[in-house]
């Protein structure tokens, strides 16, 4: 990575939500860079993992505020941006896929209408070419038969074959980051690994970036190259994908001890004691040290 | 199909079909299966979704009525067991505990409610001790679902299926809508409450691994039948006999990029 | 178990908002005041609907105590003084009989807040019923009761008040009925439309598998969330209400004379419309704030009570 400007850098991003106790804070000092890699980010609900993801695309709403000391995407500061400045590259350069495809398409248009529209919307185009461009992308994220579910309704497809679709939508405009917000967790395995072939091969093919948000440890630790661990809305750890069995932090570890395991029964399941210092404490950097 | 090591089964289950609709609409959910739970262990059933595993238990626990077979609970056929010794036997824990506690009753009404309806008496007492056995303190009696977190209100669906001291629990899927770190504590909750009380479960899940935690014995469904039906030691050694097991076990262990793209669809 | 820590501690502070906002109720009526609690100090952020709530409550008050707050006696009739303009005397003027209107409008507080309750009582509950067991049931059930409701439904409301106020009879009681009877085919709806969402639920699934019986089920655990819905949609119906009330008074099928019913008021003022205004006015005026006051305090519930509104 030496060399090359990274994809995304971000440092000391804070979101923070009103409630009637006070202020929470969901995300608290969270820094990180991108390169054209894929990059995990692990934690339990509460973690503030989706709420980074969504502030990294500029999702967070009022009365929800996000603060952020640098935040670059490709050079540009986002920062300094204006809202329609980042809505164009939202959608564009820097797209989402979300956990279930049924709530992110609208479901009294045809899918590949809904492609070809997203395609539209960000170059000037004929309808025939963004057409032709749809169904590419279906072809491209291995969609069997694409003219079929080119003219399918949302509620047609199973939920694979949905997932894949809002991918195909994503791609369409040949985005340079994309985050993914547990993209596979509703899906059963088999399908699951089918849409991380095809998220692989874009990171692998197209040299883009990929931030997967996921619970799943054993999941993350096969899939992604990098992986923050975080909690409580911060990073506690940060490991190379194939040292996450020799994380160090106590939070990871606890979470690898409590997962059961397919080879062998354990008599009690380890549990996790959670501790106050896990708060504060520093973040615990295992980056490519050793590899 | 004998149950193991000469338990008596205390479920047992033959030709059972499950149908969805009618005349041309009509779809088999499950398609013909015979299985045995023997007493006292757990028992597990393991399937991709629409395979027909929740079914089985939504028709086991009577919220579904549509089905046929020969179906044998406690040494009785399951269609001459009154209702009201029925739901004293047996009982269910379902997915999601977000969705299963009624969101305006506090713990302490949702609790009492099956008390009231079976006429037992000192329902506090109960209330109390129920709370205790699933780890819970009394300070959560009068809390109302949305004041606690997901593993908590899993444990109040426990406890909910556990104050009339069935035989049986059913649970679909009881922990894959929580944390990891919840689900260890749910899990060692689970187990324990099985040896304490001689508990038998049917557990459903799409999860192998909480399978080789909880289970004595399982059965593998695809499309409507069971494909496989195996020990747990089976399980943990890998030997498995049908294509479609050796995939989901495959895929078990997390992404590979060679593996991904030879996975096949099993009909 | 949230990880998520908030950045103002829970200090001890004490008092009765600390008893009321505990995270461990000690009793089932501190976890209910709780609530409700939380409810009232969400609706109160709510400007509008607190205007709202004041109209009612002044209503009801001029209601509870028209008879010692009214300066006039409002049957007294003085041949001598009909048809006063409004002044330091008669605030809102004389009628054509003499009678003091703001008195008339005081004590008509008493027969629209009757018509108002008695027609609630009645008509929610009915449509909260109906809607909730052809909802649970299903089948048969529902289609025939939502038929039913259906022909209710094809007809205006005023005219079918008017058929059943004819068939019944003119009065103020037969009015209620009326309008009853013209009022819960769109509770019943409502209901149905929310039971459908809840039938299939999880926790309605496990109160099944303990043995609850399907009546026990509908009452216990359905009704208890429909009821906020209902309760919204009584509130925004009160101003309709009002005016059918209005209406039937207006026509002469309402409160009967010397009734100081606002629609009737409005009626009798009609003939003296261009010469003397406020006869008419005066009880418009009533209606028109009386009807704004429920339609804004409906709001308000409807943003606290009901979840999928917001």
């Amino acid at each position: 990575m030496a060399g090359t400007r990274p994809l995304l850098e971000v440092e000391d991003l804070n979101v923070r939500y009103p409630s009637h106790k006070g202020w929470v804070e969901a995300v608290r000092g969270v820094s990180f860079t991108l390169g054209r890699e894929k990059l995990g980010i692990v934690g339990e609900s509460g973690s503030g993992k989706s709420t980074t993801g969504r502030a990294i695309m500029g999702l967070i709403r009022p009365p929800g505020e996000v603060t952020a000391k640098r935040l670059v995407f490709d050079g540009r500061d986002m920062n300094a941006m204006s809202e329609r400045q980042k809505r164009s590259l939202r959608g564009d350069q820097l797209t989402m896929v979300m956990q279930d495809p049924k709530f992110s398409l609208n479901p009294v248009m045809r899918v590949g209408e809904q492609i070809a529209e997203a395609f539209r919307i960000h170059h000037a185009s004929g309808r025939g070419a963004a057409r032709r461009r749809a169904i590419e992308m279906l072809e491209a994220v291995r969609i069997r038969e694409p003219e079929r579910v080119y003219r399918a309704y949302p509620h047609e497809l199973s939920g694979g074959m949905g997932q894949r679709a809002m991918i195909a939508m994503m791609l369409v405009s040949n985005p340079r980051l994309m985050i993914a917000d547990e993209p596979t967790s509703a899906l059963d395995v088999t399908v699951q690994m089918q849409v991380l072939g095809i998220l692989d091969d874009l990171v692998s093919e197209r040299g883009m970036g990929l931030i997967f948000i996921s619970h799943d440890l054993n999941l993350v630790a096969s899939f992604c190259d990098r992986i923050l661990i975080m909690y409580a809305g911060r990073v506690v750890e940060i490991c190379r994908a194939a040292r996450l069995h020799q994380a160090r932090h106590p939070y990871t570890r606890g979470l690898l001890d409590a997962l059961p395991r397919v080879e062998a029964r354990q008599e009690r399941l380890a549990t996790l004691t959670r501790d106050p210092s896990w708060l504060t404490g520093e973040t615990i950097v295992d980056d490519g040290a050793g590899t | 199909m004998s149950a193991n090591g000469g338990q008596p089964s205390i479920i047992s289950a033959r030709n059972l079909t499950i149908t969805f609709g009618h005349g041309a609409d009509a779809v088999q959910a499950v398609r013909g299966i015979d299985f045995d739970v023997p007493a006292g262990t757990c028992f597990g059933i393991v399937g991709e979704s629409g395979s027909g595993k929740s079914t089985i238990l939504r028709a086991l626990s009577g919220l579904n009525l549509d089905w046929t077979g020969d179906v044998t609970i406690d040494g009785r056929d399951r269609t001459h067991i009154g209702r009201r010794a029925f739901y004293r036997l047996l009982q269910m824990v379902f997915q999601d505990p977000y969705g299963s506690l009624h969101p305006k009753r506090t713990i302490d009404s949702t609790l009492g409610e099956p008390l009231y309806i079976h006429g037992i008496g000192g329902r506090g007492e109960r209330i109390e001790r129920v709370l205790r056995e699933v780890g819970l303190d009394s300070s959560f009696r009068f809390r109302y679902p949305h004041q606690i977190s997901g593993g908590q209100r899993q444990r109040v669906a426990i406890a909910r299926a556990l104050i009339l001291e069935p035989k049986i629990l059913l649970l679909d899927e009881p922990t894959s809508s929580l944390d990891v770190s919840v689900q260890a504590e749910i899990l060692n909750l689970l187990d324990s409450l099985r040896r304490d009380r001689g508990l038998t479960y049917v557990l459903v899940t799409h999860n192998l691994a909480v399978v080789s935690q909880m289970c004595d014995q399982l059965v593998v469904m695809n499309r409507g039948r069971i494909v496989e039906e195996m020990g747990v030691e089976a399980l943990m050694e890998g030997r498995t006999s049908h294509p479609y097991t050796s995939q989901l076990l495959e895929a078990s262990r997390g992404y590979d990029r060679e593996a991904a793209r030879e996975l096949k669809t099993f009909d | 178990m949230t990880d998520t820590p908030a950045t103002t501690p829970p200090g001890p502070r004490g008092g009765w908002r600390d008893w009321l906002l505990a995270d461990v109720p000690k009793s089932a009526t501190q976890a209910f005041l709780g609530r409700f609690y939380l409810g009232w100090r969400s609706f109160a952020r709510n400007r509008l609907a607190l205007i709202g709530l004041g109209i009612v409550i002044v209503l009801a008050l001029l209601a509870a105590f028209a008879p010692w707050i009214a300066p006039y006696d409002p049957f007294a009739q003085n041949l001598g003084q009909r048809l006063l303009p409004p002044s330091w005397e008669h605030f809102a003027g004389t009628d054509e009989l003499g009678r003091d209107i703001l008195s008339r409008i005081f004590h008509g507080a008493r027969i629209t807040l009757y018509i108002v309750a008695l027609t609630a009582i009645i008509a929610a509950p009915v449509g909260l019923i109906v809607g909730t067991v052809a909802g649970y049931f299903g089948g048969i059930v529902d289609i025939v009761l939502m038929r039913i409701t259906d022909i209710f439904l094809a007809f205006p409301k005023l005219i079918l008040a008017l058929a059943f106020v004819a068939a019944l009879g003119p009065g103020i009681d037969n009015a209620v009925i009326a309008i009853a009877i013209t009022a819960w085919p769109a509770y019943a709806r409502v209901a149905r439309a929310e039971t459908l969402t809840f039938r299939r639920s999880d926790f309605i699934a496990a109160v099944r598998l303990q043995g609850a019986s399907r009546g026990r089920i509908v009452l216990f655990h359905i009704v208890p969330l429909c009821l906020p819905s209902i309760i919204v949609r009584v509130t925004l119906d009160m101003a309709g209400i009002i005016l059918t009330a209005a209406g039937l008074g207006f026509l002469g099928l309402g409160a009967q004379p010397p009734a100081p019913e606002w629609g009737a008021m409005i009626s009798t003022g009609r003939q003296f419309i261009l010469d003397q205004w406020w006869v008419a006015t005066v009880p418009g005026i009533a209606i028109f704030v009386v009807s704004l006051g429920f339609n804004l305090l409906g709001d308000g519930l409807r943003d606290v009570l009901d979840p999928k509104a917001r």
